[in-house]
């Protein structure tokens, strides 16, 4: 089943089933912010501390399927201690390798339109220099080829931008 | 059946119903996914559909379509025949007696609950009024309650969810007891539960209330009366008893609906219209605002032609037995990695597995199985107040229809273990 193996990479079970920074900081000082995916139920905890700039701490609680935790915790393997400026590059750059283009679906997929995430959709398809930027993210590249599952993988990273945003306009 | 239009191989008769030929009515069934053949597991979802039906509704479009109810050449009143010939036929397959009365035509069965909540429900209830549900309902009866509580102040009861996946009914005539009205699921379609509709009707009509019936699940798979039930209100769609998309009924008893308001407004719906006011014609024109869904009547017509020529029965019975064979093998083959919500197979079972594998999640399951060609619905069902009481937040659903076989069991089987292979 290559298809399978290429979705449930090794490093993707590992995260799954040894999440990162799992749990929940106090908040405050913490800011706290829930995603939902209201399709299927998954649900995601996203409490993030920034100071001065920085992504200081970032936990991550609720429940998914491997996609939408593994790619919870290796988001927060990536973004914790990064300059704000960096994660939101990274937001981009994660969402824009989660943007379907038809070119990169088999021919024998069986899919029908480019089953293209709404919130992704928006975003530059990545610079091959960017994708290398990823590292293990990457590993969740495997994803666009089963549009439906999208969702999940990008659940946790829209729960960040939200969370960043909300400190963003509080702060303003 | 015999095909004269459709091409339908199946022959009505005595005896277990022959799979095998019934599959080959099925066209969708001759597909193949990642070039292995379907395992079609979702008729729970949605069912596929005979060749008669396609073919009824393809014949239509091409010899008869006109709108309905209106013009006077000779289409447009083989079309106003067709639409209710439709309803009488669907009708007598409920056990209606007044079938041009008492069935409306839908969109689907969410939009028959929505309208007995909006027309029944606005004219009969108000601040501190109470309605029975259960914990089992999907959110399509759920939330248009919900809507009227916040809406004017009526309250909700909810008959639980036991253990064993049965509604407990222990002290049912005290939860009934001042209400006006009593809506329940007639067969789950998380657990497959079949609930005891005459009893509860019983008890609902004691105290004084009405009882609506959410039949999406049952009048599919199970044989249906609404005289025998002594129920008020049946909702079903069509797409989930092998019928097309886009169409579904809801029965009433004439005297009901006879004091029923009229749902949505418009045109078809009307006995005379003024510049300041409306007259609302008879049931069940009242009820059935614009252009109705005409094919796809025509469909659901061909669609109960074929169960009945199959025998409502003899699919149960076939269901029965292959849920049976479902749960005994997936308890021989998986042992305790497996979890089946719901009671065992028995008179009370209908063909919905929901099931929890080790850890796995819902999603990686129905990820998994798809590359079997295994069609299960991972997720909550529509139901998330009953996956909170079964404390779990997803399952995958596999269920059956009268075109299902052991040999789809057992490729959901080899499905599961190569989940529990990847995900060790």
């Amino acid at each position: 089943m290559p298809d399978l193996e290429e979705l449930y990479r090794e490093v993707i079970l590992d995260h799954y089933r040894s999440p990162r920074n799992s749990g929940e900081l106090d908040s405050p000082p913490a800011h706290r912010v829930e995603g939902f995916n209201p399709l299927c139920g998954d649900e995601v905890v996203v409490t993030l501390l920034v100071e001065d700039g920085t992504l200081a701490d970032i936990k991550i609680g609720g429940t998914g399927c491997s996609i939408s935790q593994s790619s919870a915790s290796l988001m927060s393997a990536a973004v914790k201690g990064k300059r704000l400026d960096d994660v939101y590059r990274l937001i981009k750059t994660f969402k824009g390798m989660m943007s379907v283009h038809e070119s990169t679906l088999g021919p024998n997929d069986g899919l029908t339109g480019n089953g293209t995430d709404e919130d992704a959709g928006a975003a530059d398809e990545p610079e091959a220099a960017d994708l290398s930027k990823l590292g293990e993210l990457a590993a969740l590249q495997g994803v666009v080829k089963f549009p439906v599952r999208i969702k999940c993988a990008t659940l946790s990273w829209n729960t960040l931008a939200q969370g960043l945003d909300d400190l963003e306009s509080a702060a303003n | 059946m015999a095909g004269p239009d459709g091409g339908d191989t199946l022959t009505a008769g005595a005896g277990p119903l022959d799979v095998e030929v019934v599959r080959k009515d099925f066209p969708l069934l001759g597909r193949l996914v990642h070039d292995r053949p379907i395992v079609y597991l979702d008729s729970a979802s949605t069912s596929l559909q005979p060749r008669s039906v396609l073919g009824a509704m393809e014949r239509y479009y091409e010899t008869t379509h006109a709108n309905v109810h209106r013009g006077v050449f000779a289409t447009a009143e083989e079309s106003t025949r067709l639409y209710e010939e439709a309803r009488a036929s669907v009708g007598r397959f409920i056990g209606s007696k007044d079938p041009t009365r008492e069935v409306i035509f839908t969109k689907n069965t969410t939009e028959s609950l929505n309208l007995i909540a909006h027309s029944w429900g606005r004219s009969n209830l108000g601040e501190g009024d109470i309605v029975v549900l259960s914990e089992m309902e999907h959110h399509a009866n759920i939330v248009p309650w919900l809507i009227l509580a916040e809406e004017r102040g009526i309250e909700l009861r909810y008959i639980p969810v036991g253990p064993d996946g049965r509604l407990e009914l222990d002290d049912l005539d005290a939860r009934v007891s001042g209400a006006k009205l009593v809506s329940v699921s007639a067969m789950s379609n998380v657990l497959g539960t079949i609930n005891p509709l005459r009893l509860i009707a019983e008890m609902a009509h004691r105290a004084g209330a009405l009882i609506a019936v959410d039949g999406a699940q049952s009048v599919p798979h199970l044989p249906t009366d609404v005289g025998a039930l002594g129920i008020d209100f049946l909702a079903f769609s069509a797409h989930k008893m092998l019928g097309p998309t886009g169409i579904g009924v809801l029965w009433a008893r004439s005297a009901l609906l006879d004091e029923m308001p009229p749902f949505l407004g418009g045109g078809g719906m009307i006995l005379d219209v003024k510049l300041d006011r409306f007259l609302a014609a008879e049931s069940p024109h009242r009820f059935e605002a614009g252009t109705p869904p005409i094919a796809e009547a025509v469909g659901l017509s061909a669609a109960v032609e074929y169960l009945g020529a199959v025998g409502m029965d003899r699919i149960r019975a076939h269901e029965l037995a292959l849920t049976g064979y479902a749960l005994d093998t997936l308890a021989e083959r998986l042992g305790t990695d497996c979890r089946v919500f719901g009671p065992p197979a028995g008179d009370d079972r209908g063909g919905v597995l929901s099931l929890a594998f080790r850890d796995v999640h819902a999603h990686d399951l129905a990820q998994v199985l798809d590359q079997f060609a295994v069609c299960v619905r991972p997720g909550h069902h529509c139901a998330k107040p009953l996956m909170r009481k079964l404390g779990v937040s997803a399952t995958a659903r596999a269920s059956f229809g009268l075109y299902n076989d052991e040999h789809d069991v057992d490729v959901l089987i080899e499905g599961l273990i190569e989940a529990g292979r990847l995900f060790g």
